[in-house]
């Protein structure tokens, strides 16, 4: 309980690592080895990541009696529901019941369900409700009296946050071990680690957020990290262009994401506090209105942080950056903060965009374009590292298709296991470029590599077949519930069958391209320059880790006919209770359907084999050069190419025609208005100078100056000559003033 | 008798000692215009001394001693000048002339 | 004292006396501040002394008539004499005794300080009278008792000037 009170820890120790790093890295350690700070410290936040998690599971393990004693674990500085549970049961009740008319019975009925037996399957298992754990510190008070609000920041730990926890520094752990051989030598090493270890505490204080503040201090942390590492070789300009390419698109979502989180704060009663936001959504106590409103801003801010379509054009172009940067920002972690927003903060979604029962809204419409839209993409791509960006704009939608039926653990279980195999591939990428003389051509400079570097060839076949989603890897449990969880074939949360369509085209597009890909870089002749070789082993042993986990990580949420073990993911972190949508609100899991297995993975093996043939076996023919012989054809590659006009929109026509007008309106102002009235003054100074110096010094001041002069001068030359020097002008003088003054006081005394 | 007319007679002395102050060129003669007026003034002194005891008479006594020594000290002066100057014209002493 | 007018009896013989005296003293002043001839300026000036005189005489101020006489008109005029003497004062008719640039502002002082004392006089005492004391004349003895006894310091204050001017008129006169 210790590690899940005190998981703020877990942030600290980057963060620590980074300030060091910063202050001592390159005077104490040299230009070439920040990572003797770096490592040691991410070590230690993984393995406090992964003793947090053991202790969330043992507290998993405990069956509190009702809804309030599981909220015990909930500060009541934090939350008002906190402190209501801690008040009393009559309290409690009040600050879950709904504002609306929905009766408390109602209240009652869905508590009691959800604290009641769950039969599925004759096999009964006691809903427990889940104990999430909040900690956290007053950070700002303001108001007074009735307004006085005081917000809060902290650390909220349950299932979502401890299972980030650990697969954040685990990816972080690896890539900080294989930057420290990719990396090597760069011009700015100690920079580069420090950004990392920045990054890492950054995600992971977003991961722990207590407050809705919170999450988007850590979401713009992460932004910033994102744009100092993609623009980390800024000398040349493509990089930094990137960067800020990448950055500026987060900006036009993170508006959203305000608009959204201030909708909320005030739906929600003047709170920040997501359990309070959650249960406010969950219990109705939102006006639905609100809720879509929000939902729709907040989605916004998915769309551009996890790369979603339309807002999705900053992730191809962040391949500019170092390859570790790539594979742990942009494939496993910072992308996929949109769905752990989403995720976290899924009663409003549910409430708001009307999830279940539905077969279409906002969100899974988003996520099957993107899927579907993300994966055409990466056909016309020749450089390795945009196939993967694509890529995994594709496996985002499918996140977000997930998240958007209904199928919360399908969606968390696919970010488990896309972590881990994206980033096996994105390393892998990595260690191929470093054979090919740090170049990610793959139609130009690679080819054969097979039988040279062996580990990277197999651990990058295991990555695709997982990305591709074949049995038994882990991208086939996880893709294959996300395709059972819309429900277009069995029951689920919704009916959303163009999703389930859409999902599987992608599915077939994904093991096509990835296919085409392998084709390039290991078969073939070599078609590079030099001499590639295999890379060295704080390279490949993170891909060997990868891409066993990428492997088996699947046992982590096996369907139900796995008997005790199945479900091992879900009962670890989906939450239940009044923060989560349960069995009141519809909230149901679908069931494994063999049949939709079949298919998607028939889908898969029918896209690598199409593409094997024509590569390898050059069979269907007829497909080469039809972009050149067919007019649709080659405007449907071009349009691919052109990344269907998106970027020249952004750029040319809506930036361009704000800036232009603008740029030369405020030029004309400064010039003439500006610089006009500072002229103006400056001559009109001038003048006054001029006036005052010939009409007022010259002539007032000194005429007066020069005329007391001389009227003193005049009265003393005259008043001279009654100094005469002779004693009886005195004496006259002096008897005729004193007979006068003598006549004047008869007089007056007289009268 | 009337006070008046002793105290006229002592006006018109001493007017005329005024005069003779301001008008003579010759030092001597200027101190004798000085004992025009001193003596006025003790006309004044003694008719008023019948008015208020014998304090007028004492009072002109003295008046008579200082204006002894007072010829005495000024004759001297008027020999000093004679002897610098050669002359005894008082208009030709104006070295404090402004 | 002052008696009012209608009190005193009149004594003719003294104001014929004062009469006659303080016409031949004006025309005295007067010929003394305008003659030509230096000395006669000086023995004009003995006229005036000796008026005032009898001026105290007919005052009932027998002992400052004495000292007057004895004073000024034995010591005083000496002094004058000797100082006409000396300094080679032209003898016999001058012309150049006068200053004649000051004899409009002096008469016009003259005339001013004239005015001003005879009106003031005149304001303050009108037609008021003296009277003196008959009898036997104690003015000498009493004239002692005042000066040595309640003038006793200025009188030696005098004495002390007296000697003041003798030593200054010496060291002033002697050739060195």
């Amino acid at each position: 309980m210790w590690f899940l009170t005190h998981a703020w820890l877990i942030p600290a120790l980057p963060a620590l690592s980074f300030v060091l790093i910063l202050l001592f890295g390159k005077r104490f350690l040299g230009p070439t080895r920040a990572h003797w700070i770096g490592i040691p410290f991410v070590l230690l936040a993984f393995a406090l990541s992964l003793v947090t998690a053991g202790a969330w599971l043992s507290r998993a393990g405990d069956h509190p009696p009702d809804e309030r004693a599981a909220l015990s674990g909930v500060d009541a500085r934090c939350s008002a529901v906190g402190a209501a549970a801690a008040a009393g049961p009559e309290e409690f009740e009040a600050a879950i019941a709904p504002s609306t008319g929905e009766s408390a019975a109602g209240a009652a009925e869905g508590k009691e369900s959800a604290a009641g037996k769950e039969k599925a399957d004759g096999k009964e298992k006691e809903e427990v409700p889940s104990q999430p754990v909040v900690r956290c510190l007053n950070w700002f008070s303001s108001g007074q009296g009735d307004q006085y609000r005081s917000f809060t920041i902290g650390t909220l730990v349950d299932g979502q946050s401890v299972m980030m926890l650990v697969i954040v520094t685990l990816i972080s752990l690896l890539v900080h071990i294989y930057s420290s051989d990719y990396v090597n030598g760069d011009r700015r090493y100690t920079h580069y680690y420090a950004f990392l270890s920045l990054f890492t505490s950054s995600m992971l204080f977003f991961v722990l957020a207590e407050s809705t503040i919170q999450m988007i201090v850590g979401w713009e942390l992460v932004g910033v990290c994102s744009f100092a590492l993609i623009g980390h070789w800024w000398e040349e300009k493509p990089n930094s262009d990137a960067a800020l390419k990448a950055f500026i698109t987060n900006r036009v979502g993170d508006i959203g994401l305000l608009v959204g989180v201030i909708i909320l704060f005030f739906g929600a009663g003047q709170t920040f506090s997501i359990m309070d936001l959650n249960i406010a959504a969950n219990s109705g106590q939102i006006d639905h209105t609100l809720l879509l409103v929000g939902s729709c801003c907040l989605l916004a801010a998915v769309a551009s942080k996890s790369g979603q379509f339309v807002l999705h054009t900053w992730l191809p172009d962040a391949m500019a950056g170092p390859t570790p940067v790539s594979a742990l920002i942009h494939a496993a972690t910072m992308v996929v903060a949109g769905i752990y927003m989403v995720g976290r903060l899924y009663p409003v979604f549910w409430e708001g965009l009307s999830i279940g029962g539905s077969s279409i809204n906002l969100m899974a419409v988003i996520g099957a374009c993107t899927a579907l839209f993300g994966a055409l993409l990466a056909f016309v791509q020749k450089d390795i590292k945009k196939v993967l960006a694509y890529s995994t704009v594709s496996q985002l939608g499918f996140m977000v298709t997930a998240l958007g039926v209904g199928a919360w653990t399908a969606a968390m279980f696919h970010l488990l296991t896309h972590a881990f195999f994206k980033a096996c591939l994105f390393l892998g990428a990595g260690s191929l470029s470093h054979a090919c003389h740090h170049s990610f051509d793959m139609v130009e400079d690679m080819g054969g590599l097979r039988k040279v570097m062996p580990r990277t060839f197999w651990t990058y076949v295991v990555g695709t077949l997982a990305l591709a989603g074949i049995f038994p890897l882990s991208g086939f449990w996880s893709k294959d519930e996300i395709l059972a969880g819309t429900g277009g074939l069995n029951d689920a949360n919704g009916a959303y069958t163009f999703a389930l369509i859409m999902l599987l085209a992608a599915a077939f597009c994904t093991a096509a391209y990835m296919t085409r890909t392998i084709w390039y870089v290991f078969y073939g002749e070599y078609r590079g320059h030099g001499d590639p070789h295999e890379s060295g082993p704080r390279i490949t042993v993170p891909l060997i880790i990868l891409a066993t986990l990428g492997a088996v990580a699947g046992v982590a949420n096996l369907p139900k006919f796995a008997g005790d073990a199945s479900l091992w993911l879900e009962h670890a972190i989906e939450p239940i209770g009044v923060m989560f949508p349960g069995k009141a609100t519809g909230f149901t899991h679908a069931a494994f359907n063999p049949l939709l297995a079949v298919i998607s993975v028939a889908a898969a093996l029918a896209g690598g084999g199409i593409t094997w043939l024509f590569y390898a076996k050059g069979q269907f023919a007829w497909m080469q050069g039809l972009s050149e012989r067919n007019r649709m054809a080659r405007a449907g590659k071009t349009l691919l190419e052109k990344k269907y006009y998106l970027d020249i929109l952004y750029t040319d026509i809506i930036v361009g025609s704000i800036k232009k007008p603008i740029a030369a309106g405020v030029y004309w102002f400064n010039q003439k208005i500006i610089d006009g009235a500072v002229n103006g003054v400056g001559s009109s100074a001038v003048a006054a100078g001029e006036y005052v110096y010939t009409k007022v010094d010259q002539r007032i001041v000194d005429g007066t100056v020069d005329g007391i002069g001389s009227v003193a001068n005049s009265t003393g030359s005259g008043l001279r000559k009654i100094q005469t020097g002779r004693i009886q002008q005195y004496a006259a003088l002096f008897f005729a003033a004193a007979a006068l003054l003598a006549g004047v006081i008869v007089v007056v005394i007289g009268s | 008798m009337l006070l008046n007319q002793f105290l006229l007679l002592s006006a018109i002395l001493f007017a005329i000692g005024v005069y003779g102050v301001i008008v003579r060129r010759n030092g001597v003669l200027v101190l004798m215009s000085i004992e025009l007026i001193l003596n006025s003034v003790n006309i004044n002194f003694v008719v008023f001394g019948t008015m208020h005891g014998l304090g007028g008479q004492v009072f002109a006594l003295f008046v008579i001693a200082v204006a002894a020594a007072e010829v005495g000290v000024g004759l001297a002066i008027v020999l000093m000048i004679y002897r610098t100057k050669r002359t005894i014209d008082i208009d030709q002493l104006d070295e404090l002339k402004g | 004292m002052l008696i009012a007018s209608t009190e005193v009896p009149i004594n003719v013989a003294a104001n014929i006396a004062f009469g006659i005296v303080a016409l031949g003293m004006i025309a005295a002043a007067i010929r003394v501040v305008t003659t030509k001839n230096i000395v006669h300026a000086a023995l004009y000036l003995v006229l005036v002394l000796a008026g005032v005189g009898v001026n105290f005489l007919l005052l009932q101020a027998e002992f400052l008539a004495i000292t007057q006489f004895l004073v000024y008109i034995g010591a005083i005029v000496v002094l004058f004499l000797f100082g006409i003497m000396l300094t080679r004062a032209p003898l016999g008719v001058s012309e150049d005794l006068d200053n004649p640039k000051m004899k409009g502002i002096g008469l016009l002082t003259a005339l001013m300080v004239l005015a001003v004392t005879s009106y003031s006089v005149l304001a303050t005492f009108g037609a008021d009278r003296i009277s003196l004391p008959g009898g036997a004349s104690t003015n000498t003895a009493d004239l002692s008792d005042e000066i040595f006894s309640k003038y006793l310091i200025p009188f030696e204050v005098i004495s002390v000037l007296l000697l003041a001017a003798l030593i200054g008129a010496i060291v002033l006169a002697r050739r060195d």
